[in-house]
């Protein structure tokens, strides 16, 4: 019989939808998988019997004939996601213990599609980190290994998915991505990943990091894993106010790799001096790979793309500054009472011990830049930038349908190489972060290996709401990179 | 007609005038929360009317409702106030156990409602009395904080997120009032208005309405002093108490030779005095920024003339209207539009006595108006009641008014038919008709009575006669008297002048 | 634009994050490397630029008013730290 882990998300639907296995047979395939990987540290939370009920509600399904979309699918839940009844703790301290008491909108949505969950992955803290080792349970460890056998990350935040899934612990999985966070580690790991339009997705029960920026999507081997993941998550939430109000397409069903008629835009922005030419040589093949599939390719000006990270390192802090202000010790989560302490000697004493160093450093950028005197200067100015930012990809849709650029500026980096130094962490997102700010749907997939034999990731940028545009591009290059590389295991 | 105030306070060195600002914050009366769908009622057990948007778990997003949005917009209307059709929600960022967020959702840089004004009367009834416009600088909408209590546990306090997230309006007055008396007025003039509106139901010891009290002093036409800010004063006669006494602290340092530091204070109401909060004196810096969990928000025309069309008639309107439509007196006017519930009574007791008599409601306004004024008024205070609670209604109130009106009973006998309605509830006909108390128009029973007391009264008519006209007032009360009440007074009169030449 | 660690601190103290004063001390360098990146945002010409409000084009909707939510004491207090009589506790607050 074949390794049911190895299957994408289409072939198990459709395998055990004819019979070929159980949704049972699959879950126990995965949870396997899962429990032999501990090393990956993948997960904060394992919840086998979550998963098993699932399938025997599916395969009781399959019985009756009243299938769904995703019965008999087994799924990662990035720690981000709040769930009913599940330890929910963003990878932080300040968290452990918080059962919620509610389901956030896209898990329900999964759920009620008939997917079940595997446990709750591991991830950078509150998604601030490019390397997952913000995580308060740990760093995870990508399943690929360096050259000199050193552990990589998996990239971040949701690099608990990206190992899970690069690993056979799960078919897919959900991220979120606030600057990069489901497009850099799935590059890292050689999966692909989407982030849809801004609004696509509800963040009702996610939870927040930089609230205008934040958007949950996909993570799977293929594209089309992807869209049949996405078309299960997004849709309307009317208890999301910057929710859009807008019927769910059938992404899986319009997926066409054929490009005739579309124009892909090259942005020269994104070819910086020293840009690491192995990334370059992918990127080149990845444009002889969209012409090859009918496409016509143009060079595109986004001129603000070089402030983009700085605009984002204002506006993500100053907004998670306020968001994570909740975190008090007063209602849910840890609390650190020292003798004698009154209120507020409490809320810093919990804060200082719940929170983690990087996410203590993004609260005070985000404290300073809204504070009085330099709100203005800081805060107000890169939101007008943001607003220049936004306005370079519309320009730029005037003269193509697509861009396509590299997802990061490098492979997967040894575990501990960049912890030191936050501003070179930062730097990971350069390319992932214009897309977010400007909140368009992007998704990045393996284009090929670097010399050492780490993936590398092409992105593909679209239009607002043209998420079938970036998954039929993305097709396009998936089946000509095709790209079948997999960590050996070692785990 | 607008006037300076000439309340001074005396001090050893000379006089100082007094300025003061009021931050009103107003309760939207709504069924649910701002930004959740729990209740708003008043007295809830602790933590049921609570939303998991409202103890802010992880995850949870505001949405607005509509019907804060409209009040706030009605409201502004009614202060003649500019409305933005463009407002955002900011968040005002601080650390307290009653703000579960750790942000208070509000609108500091685009407020919802712009400048207007609020006109008052020092007495409203005196109708000469001086009226002055106070200027409005905004009205915003924002969430309110939920309630710690102190008082149950040795060593902690315990919070209560109930009123957590309630909708508010913050109207902020512009320093245009110069002494407490302007301030009282101020206030019972807004609370009118929001109780017209139908926005907030004013009621001060619940709660839904309380002041922040901005209070300075200067030497008379001098530049404006430091000020002080005292919090969540909850009545009137408070906030006039904690203007004079703040006014008259300031007036003491600044004699003494010390300086005002710019504070938030609080009002103690058992000592009658203001006092500093240091607690709450950490470094205010609130970091205020747009809330991006919320769109701005753009109000379209449709919606703004829902708004405009669903205001009653405001105060300053219903009081000329009755004035110069109705009939009535300055003072009358002034009292029955002063509540919006003794406006709506008066007008349904008048709509009910014009229809009943087939009159014009001009014609049967003013009894109405003395009627319950005097007589209705009367009764509830010696019951103890209000309007609301009134054992006669407007429809039964115009039945006696009507039948005063046809003749068919005295004034007198009216007193006594509204007291058995009191008593009993019958409808005043059912009474009147029951109890035998129709007055009567026949002269030959009234010429009778008149005959027996003119015999009876020799000597009173001689006098009358020799010219003590006086005595005619008399000669009626005996004869009402010996007819119980029930002849018709003006028969009486004309028999009595035939009968004494 | 420079901070020191008196500025750590107060930023530390609005933020409501104990530091000991090595921490801060450790935390000057590492912010004044960010925020002096960030500043390069100074240079960009924003003149006649307006914030950005809304990401994705989209107006705010607004709900009905009706009560639909709430009667959920077990669910708010649930995870609390401390509850007590259907209270959150704290620290006793001296105002
Ligand atoms: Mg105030
Ligand atoms: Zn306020």
């Amino acid at each position: 019989m074949t390794d049911l882990t190895n299957l994408t998300v289409a072939e198990i639907r459709d395998g055990f939808r004819d019979g070929e296995f159980s949704a049972r047979e699959v879950t126990e395939a995965f949870s396997a998988n899962i429990a032999a990987a501990k090393t990956l540290n993948a997960f904060i939370v394992e919840t086998p019997d979550a998963a098993l009920a699932a399938a025997d509600a599916a395969d009781a399904a399959r019985a009756s004939g009243a299938l769904k979309p995703l019965s008999g699918v087994p799924i990662g839940m990035k720690d981000l996601f709040c769930t009913q009844g599940t330890q929910t703790t963003a990878a932080s301290h300040i968290l452990e213990g918080f059962v919620p008491q509610y389901e956030s909108t896209v898990s329900a949505k999964l759920w009620s599609a008939g997917a079940g969950m595997l446990g709750k992955l591991n991830m950078d803290q509150f998604a601030m980190g490019s390397s997952n080792e913000t995580s308060a349970f740990g760093n995870v460890v990508s399943p690929w290994k360096a050259a000199d056998g050193k552990a990589l990350t998996p990239g971040g935040s949701s690099g608990g998915s990206s190992s899970a899934i690069a690993a056979r612990l799960c078919p897919a999985a959900t991220g979120t991505d606030t600057g990069g966070s489901i497009r850099q580690p799935a590059s890292f790991t050689g999966i692909s990943g989407i982030k849809p339009t801004y609004g696509r997705c509800s963040r009702w029960g996610i939870v927040a990091f930089a609230s205008s920026l934040d958007q949950a999507g996909a993570m799977a081997r293929t594209v089309r894993d992807n869209a049949i993941l996405l078309e299960n998550m997004a849709g309307f939430d009317p208890k999301d106010s910057t929710s859009l109000d807008l019927p769910v397409p059938q992404w899986e069903a319009g997926l066409s790799s054929d490009l005739r008629g579309k124009k892909v835009g090259i942005p020269k922005e994104y070819r910086p001096d020293g840009l690491n030419p192995e990334i370059a040589a992918l990127w080149d093949k990845g444009v002889a790979w969209l012409k090859d599939a009918g496409a016509e390719i143009v060079d595109v000006s986004l001129p603000h793309t070089q402030y983009a990270l700085p605009t984002y390192y204002i506006i993500a802090p100053a907004e998670a500054s306020s968001n994570l202000a909740r975190y008090d010790g007063v209602r849910y989560g840890q609390r650190v009472l020292p003798d004698g302490a009154g209120l507020q000697d409490m809320y810093a004493a919990t804060r200082a011990a719940g929170f983690g160093d990087e996410v203590k450093r993004r609260i005070m950028i985000g404290t300073y830049v809204l504070s009085a005197g330099f709100y203005d200067a800081y805060y107000t100015q890169a939101c007008k930038v943001r607003t220049l930012i936004a306005r370079d990809f519309e320009q730029a849709f005037t003269q193509c349908d697509l861009l396509l650029t590299p997802t990061a500026p490098s492979a997967a980096f040894a575990l501990g190489e960049k912890q030191a130094d936050p501003l070179a962490m930062y730097l990971n997102d350069v390319f992932t972060v214009p897309a977010s700010l400007a909140g368009l749907p992007a998704m990045s997939l393996p284009g090929g290996l670097d010399s050492a034999g780490l993936p590398l990731g092409l992105q593909i940028i679209g239009r607002p709401l043209d998420e079938q545009g970036v998954l039929n591009a993305s097709l396009a290059l998936e089946e000509r990179a095709g790209f079948t590389a997999r960590a050996e295991k070692w785990w | 007609m607008t006037t300076t105030s000439s309340y001074r306070i005396q001090g050893a060195t000379g006089e100082w005038e007094v300025v003061i600002g009021l931050e009103v914050h107003a309760q939207i009366t709504t069924q649910s929360k701002l930004f959740s769908g729990a209740a708003t009622a008043f007295g809830a057990e602790p933590n049921t009317q609570v939303s998991l948007v409202d103890a802010a778990m992880p995850g949870m997003l505001p949405v607005p409702n509509r019907e804060c949005i409209a009040q706030a917009v009605r409201t502004g209307m009614a202060l003649n106030a500019q409305i933005n059709r463009y407002s955002r929600f900011d968040r005002k960022n601080y650390f307290y156990a009653d703000l579960p967020q750790g942000y208070q959702i509000s609108q500091l840089y685009h407020p919802i409602v712009g400048e207007g004004e609020i006109e008052v009367t020092l007495d409203e009834k005196n109708p000469e009395s001086a009226r002055k416009t106070i200027g409005i600088e905004r009205l915003h909408v924002e969430q309110d904080a939920g309630k710690l209590m102190h008082d149950q546990h040795p060593t902690r306090s315990y919070v209560d997120l109930n009123r957590s997230g309630v909708a508010l309006m913050e109207i902020v007055s512009r320093p245009d009032m110069r002494s407490p008396a302007e301030a009282g007025a101020y206030l019972r003039k807004l609370r009118t208005i929001l109780r017209y509106v139908g926005s907030c139901d004013g009621n001060m010891e619940e709660g839904s309405m309380r002041a922040d009290v901005n209070v300075s002093v200067r030497r008379p036409g001098e530049e404006l002093g430091t000020r002080t800010e005292t919090k969540n004063v909850n009545s009137v006669r408070f906030v006039m108490a904690a203007i004079e006494q703040e006014a008259s602290r300031q007036v003491d340092v600044l004699e003494s030779g010390g300086r005002i530091i710019q504070e938030t204070r609080l009002f103690d109401p058992d000592k009658m005095e203001t006092r500093s909060m240091r607690s709450k004196e950490d470094a205010h810096d609130y970091r205020y920024f747009p809330d991006p969990d919320l769109l701005p928000l753009e109000l379209e025309d449709a919606f703004l003339e829902e708004c405009r069309a669903s205001l009653p008639e405001l105060p300053d309107a219903k009081r000329h209207r009755y004035e110069n439509a109705l009939g009535l007196s300055a003072y009358n006017a002034a009292v029955l539009t002063a509540e919006a519930e003794t406006a709506r009574w008066f007008e349904a007791l008048v709509a009910e006595s014009a229809k009943a008599a087939g009159k014009s409601e001009a014609d049967v306004a003013k009894a109405a108006a003395n009627w319950l004024l005097s007589e209705l008024f009367g009764a509830l205070n010696r019951l103890g009641k209000t309007l609301d609670t009134s054992p006669v209604n407007p429809a039964q109130g115009a039945e006696l008014l009507g039948l005063i009106a046809d003749g068919t009973i005295s004034g007198t006998i009216a007193k006594q038919v509204f007291e058995i309605m009191l008593d009993t509830g019958d409808p005043a006909g059912k009474i009147v008709e029951e109890r035998g108390l129709k007055q009567t128009s026949d002269t030959g029973a009234i010429d009778a009575a008149v005959a027996k007391i003119l015999a009876d009264n020799a000597d009173k008519v001689e006098q009358y006669k020799a010219g003590k006209e006086a005595l005619f007032g008399f000669f009626v009360g005996q004869t009402m008297k010996a007819m119980q009440g029930k002849a018709n007074p003006q028969v009486v009169n004309e028999v009595l002048r035939k009968a004494l030449g | 634009m420079s901070i020191d660690r008196d500025t750590v601190k107060k930023v530390a103290g609005l933020a409501r994050i104990a530091v000991t004063d090595d921490e801060a001390q450790a935390l000057v360098p590492e912010l004044n490397n960010i925020l002096g990146w960030v500043e390069q945002l100074g240079e960009v010409d924003v003149s006649g630029v307006e914030p950005m409000t809304a990401v994705i084009p989209n107006h705010l909707r607004l709900r009905d008013d009706v009560v639909t939510d709430g009667n959920v004491r077990d669910r708010v207090l649930a995870n609390a730290p401390q509850a007590e009589h259907g209270f959150f506790a704290v620290p006793k607050v001296i105002e």
